[in-house]
């Protein structure tokens, strides 16, 4: 009994024993990423793999995880071992840099373009022959319309969402704070469903045929047409929009321990590359490379875009006053 | 079948009209029994199957044998062989402890170890990173070692331990308490050691109890969806147990693909509850 | 495994104990189990109440008593009662069904009143989902007499009614097994109709279970969420339950609100089956002053 008893624990601390650090070359990282960048990063890691070959001699694997990005930048704090991160907001990147210095104080200035490889914007995904006849930001408050977008509180593509609508709102009223208040107010209300993530909110959309309009990425929305028919459903894009930026960074603390800053910042870089951002336009994000922009600029129709800086001060600022615990957006909900 | 004929045949018009509408209640409450059955019980795991199916058997074929969905079966069986041994060895152990023993304490330990079922396992997987993760006060402190307790199979065997814990025990105890010792205290007496004792005295009494926790314990780690969703580190093809893979291809556009992982797990669902009532009705009175 | 007899349990404990144990293992099995207990079941409960304590009393008054809290507490707790009382019926009725009558498929029922604890939450959650929304069987036809499910607080009271069946059923079962029927026959040879058979001789002697099972089946639906999150709406105020509120307290970095959601969670769910115990002990009592 006791040998057994014996064994079977040490089976079971051999078996889970976790994987400490391990010869120079790492085998693989891991890419901690946003929920709807799935078949993005699974396009791109296998040309990166034949690029690290191809350039070292060395064999690279590289893993994904996918979820909400605050869940994720949660959960790298908590102790899950992300080599680089590839979010949809620039707040979850931050607070890793400041609480318990994951990221480098300095990550936007590391990488070009606010080390952002690729950006988008909130678009309007509506079905068939558009038979509400949405334009614009304003088409969306109508009694009539009903929206799907995920939770502002739990996805950063619904906090773009409702920042742009907030921002322009503020724009056709002048900059007042109660109108745009007001104005999202109804935008809320006209939500009918309310999933913690992209993928949740699309799959409503699509799947369970809920709402008149999905209110997403543009490159999701692409994507989502592409997946289901581009017949079915149409792409509005609005008078004004979001910059939203997709910001990337090393995760030091984690790279330097497990010796894949090399391979890791290579990955970064390569984000950038022809080839990569050629991968990047193809799957309707925007990106900065101009042969690239040059060769897709059919797909991406003019857009006015803002940024949040502009707007509303800064992302620390936004979140305190909308996103917080009592801020707008929980007063304009409790206002319903 | 000779014996109903064996009766007289009963003709007076009052009781066969008392029989007949006692027939009529009788069928009356099964048929709404057998209704509420299908209804809430039945039909989700036909409309699993119809909706895995819907595409043919090769689309259905093909999703499963992907190879993240593969690792997520593998990885489900592993979390379920590690978690299976510990879970005996703990119920056996501590049923023997309460049953067997006074002791201070033995009121609140057996409250305690109920406990698990009356947490939600959000709240319990919330508890782990509290406490294992790494800024949790045992994870920052095994983190300066380079352990690592979330996010990985660790982590997913520990969670799962907390929600299956209970299913031995409650198990054993109540049977062991019922069947008392004297068995025991003659082996004891005839020169048998401890281990002997338990080996040829009470094991063979426990065995159907300990199989039927085991059976409805190993069900519950194999599905355990909340706990396991909050200390995984959505790895795919790492550290995504079947459950989550299904949210996961859920949220993929990949409906079908979602379903076909779940008839896997609703097969395992069917083989438990059939292993079940096996037991139930080959040894009724052995467990409790 | 010598060490471990020399453990500090022996010692420790052994000034208690009253009188030499016959059995042996004394320390190996309380020492197993309490090292268990403390790594899986205490330790990481500590943490839950150690971050609930780091927030004074009036923080933790903010928190619970703000209105997005409330309306997912009154969200949780209407739809886990409804939920429990359709099961408490039901529940019954199935039991007694399947322990008075033989049928053709009384083995399948029987078998498959289980199904909710073997089928994984997140696959009843989806297949739910495929039941009841716009395009599903039952939803197409609920949707026609202008009864949505899906994505409405009538979803999570399904969710949860499923998840929490056997709980109905696995308590009062044994109870109705055991019942004697000489009171029931008397009863009928005295002209009582099975109505007043069932109100006054059969349930009063079921309530103490019956109480047990509803309690258990009302805790275990405060806590669902892998089933539940797939067919609510997940809408503030409206349709989102408190295990997601949990979630999303998490996902915004505030450990603090989290624990402390959870905590009165748990807490409720603690209330009732202490409250339950308390009402069950007393009505088996009563019943049995009532009897002899």
């Amino acid at each position: 009994m006791r040998k057994t008893l014996l064994a079977a624990v040490g089976a079971a601390f051999l078996f889970t024993a976790p994987a400490s650090a391990s010869d120079n070359a790492p085998k693989e990282i891991l890419n901690v990423s946003y929920d709807i960048a799935r078949e993005l990063y699974a396009a791109i890691n296998p040309k990166f793999q034949a690029y690290w070959k191809d350039k070292t001699g060395q064999d690279i694997d590289i893993k994904q995880s996918h979820a909400g990005s605050s869940k994720q930048a949660r959960a790298i704090m908590q102790g899950l071992k992300a080599d680089i991160v590839t979010f949809n907001q620039v707040l979850d990147v931050q607070v890793l840099a400041d609480r318990g210095g994951f990221v480098s104080k300095s990550w936007q200035q590391d990488l070009p373009n606010n080390a952002s490889p690729y950006f988008s914007l909130p678009a309007f995904l509506v079905r068939e022959g558009n038979p509400k006849g949405i334009k614009d930001w304003s088409d969306l408050v109508r009694d009539d319309v009903k929206l799907v977008f995920p939770n502002p509180k739990t996805s950063g593509n619904a906090r773009y969402t409702y920042l742009a609508a907030y921002a322009y709102a503020l724009e056709q009223n002048g900059g007042d704070d109660a109108k745009a208040r007001e104005f999202v107010g109804k935008l809320l209300s006209n939500v009918a469903v309310f999933d913690t993530g992209g993928r949740g909110a699309t799959t409503s959309f699509v799947e369970r045929e809920i709402g008149d309009v999905l209110i997403t990425f543009e490159a999701e929305v692409e994507n989502i047409r592409a997946k289901y028919g581009e017949d079915e459903y149409q792409r509005v894009v609005p008078s004004i929009s979001l910059l939203a930026e997709f910001p990337v960074a090393l995760v030091k603390k984690v790279a330097e321990k497990r010796g894949s800053v090399d391979v890791s910042k290579a990955y970064l870089d390569y984000l950038y590359s022809e080839e990569a951002q050629e991968i990047i336009a193809s799957f309707n994000n925007r990106v900065h490379n101009e042969t690239v922009k040059a060769k897709y600029a059919e797909n991406f129709p003019e857009v006015r875009l803002i940024r949040v800086e502009d707007v509303f001060g800064s992302w620390d600022k936004a979140n305190k006053t909308h996103f917080a615990e009592g801020g707008v957006l929980d007063q304009v909900f409790t206002g319903n | 079948m000779t014996a109903p004929s064996s009766t007289p045949p009963i003709t007076n018009p009052q009781v066969l009209a008392l029989l007949r509408q006692k027939a009529r209640k009788r069928a009356v409450l099964i048929v709404v029994a057998l209704l509420f059955a299908a209804l809430v019980m039945a039909l989700p795991v036909i409309a699993i199957f119809a909706r895995a199916f819907q595409e043919g058997f090769e689309v259905y074929s093909a999703n499963i044998t992907t190879p993240d969905t593969l690792h997520a079966i593998w990885l489900t069986v592993l979390t379920a062989l590690i978690v299976l041994p510990i879970n005996l060895i703990y119920g056996i152990a501590v049923s023997w402890a309460i049953v067997h023993y006074r002791f201070p304490g033995r009121r609140a330990l057996q409250i305690i170890i109920e406990l698990p079922f009356s947490i939600s396992p959000i709240v319990a997987g919330l508890c782990y990173l509290l406490i294992y993760g790494a800024t949790g006060v045992v994870g920052s402190w095994l983190d300066g070692w380079d352990i690592q307790l979330m996010f990985n199979l660790f982590g997913i065997v520990l969670v799962s331990l907390f929600v299956t814990c209970p299913f031995v025990a409650r198990e054993l105890i109540p049977l062991m308490e019922i069947s008392g010792q004297d068995q025991e205290e003659a082996a004891l007496t005839l020169g048998a050691t401890g281990w002997q004792t338990f080996r040829h005295v009470t094991l063979p009494k426990i065995k159907w109890a300990l199989l039927y926790g085991a059976i409805l314990a190993n069900a519950r780690v194999i599905g355990e969806f909340g706990a396991v969703s909050v200390v995984s580190g959505n790895i795919r093809g790492e550290t995504m147990t079947l459950p989550l893979q299904v949210q996961l291809l859920y949220n993929d556009y990949n409906a079908t693909g979602a379903f076909a992982a779940a008839t896997v797990l609703t097969v395992i669902a069917v083989i438990t509850l059939v292993l079940r009532s096996t037991i139930e009705a080959r040894h009724p009175h052995e467990h409790a | 495994m010598t060490h471990l007899d020399a453990a500090p349990p022996r010692t420790f404990l052994s000034p208690f104990r009253l009188k030499r144990h016959v059995m042996p293992g004394f320390s190996l099995t309380l020492g197993t189990s309490l090292l268990f207990v403390c790594l899986i079941i205490l330790l990481p409960l500590s943490g839950l109440f150690w971050q609930m304590s780091q927030l004074g009393l009036a923080d933790y008054w903010r928190i619970i008593s703000s209105e997005r809290t409330l309306a997912s507490f009154r969200v949780t707790i209407s739809a886990a009662a409804f939920a429990t009382l359709f099961n408490a019926v039901f529940g019954l009725l199935l039991a007694y069904v399947l322990v008075r009558y033989k049928f053709p498929g009384k083995r399948l029922l029987d078998a498959l009143v289980d199904l909710p604890f073997a089928l994984p939450t997140a696959v009843a959650g989806i297949a739910l989902v495929a039941l009841y929304d716009k395009n599903g069987w039952m939803g197409t036809l609920l949707s026609a007499v202008g009864l949505k499910v899906a994505y409405t607080w009538w979803g999570i009271v399904l969710a949860m009614m499923f998840t929490s069946v056997p709980f109905g059923v696995r308590t009062v079962q044994p109870v109705l097994e055991s019942l004697k029927p000489d009171a029931e026959e008397a009863a009928r040879t005295l002209g009582a109709r099975d109505w007043q058979v069932f109100r006054h001789i059969v349930f009063p002697q079921v309530w103490p279970s019956f109480i047990t099972g509803a309690s258990l089946a009302f805790a275990r639906s405060l806590g669902e969420f892998g089933a539940v999150i797939f067919i609510a709406g997940n809408m503030p105020f409206k349709t989102e339950i408190a295990s997601l509120l949990i979630m999303i307290r998490l996902e915004e970095y505030d450990y603090p609100a989290a624990s402390a959601i959870a905590g009165t969670i748990l807490l409720i769910a603690l209330f009732v089956l202490v409250a339950a115990n308390i009402a069950q002990s007393r009505a088996t009592r009563h019943l049995h002053k009532g009897s002899s």
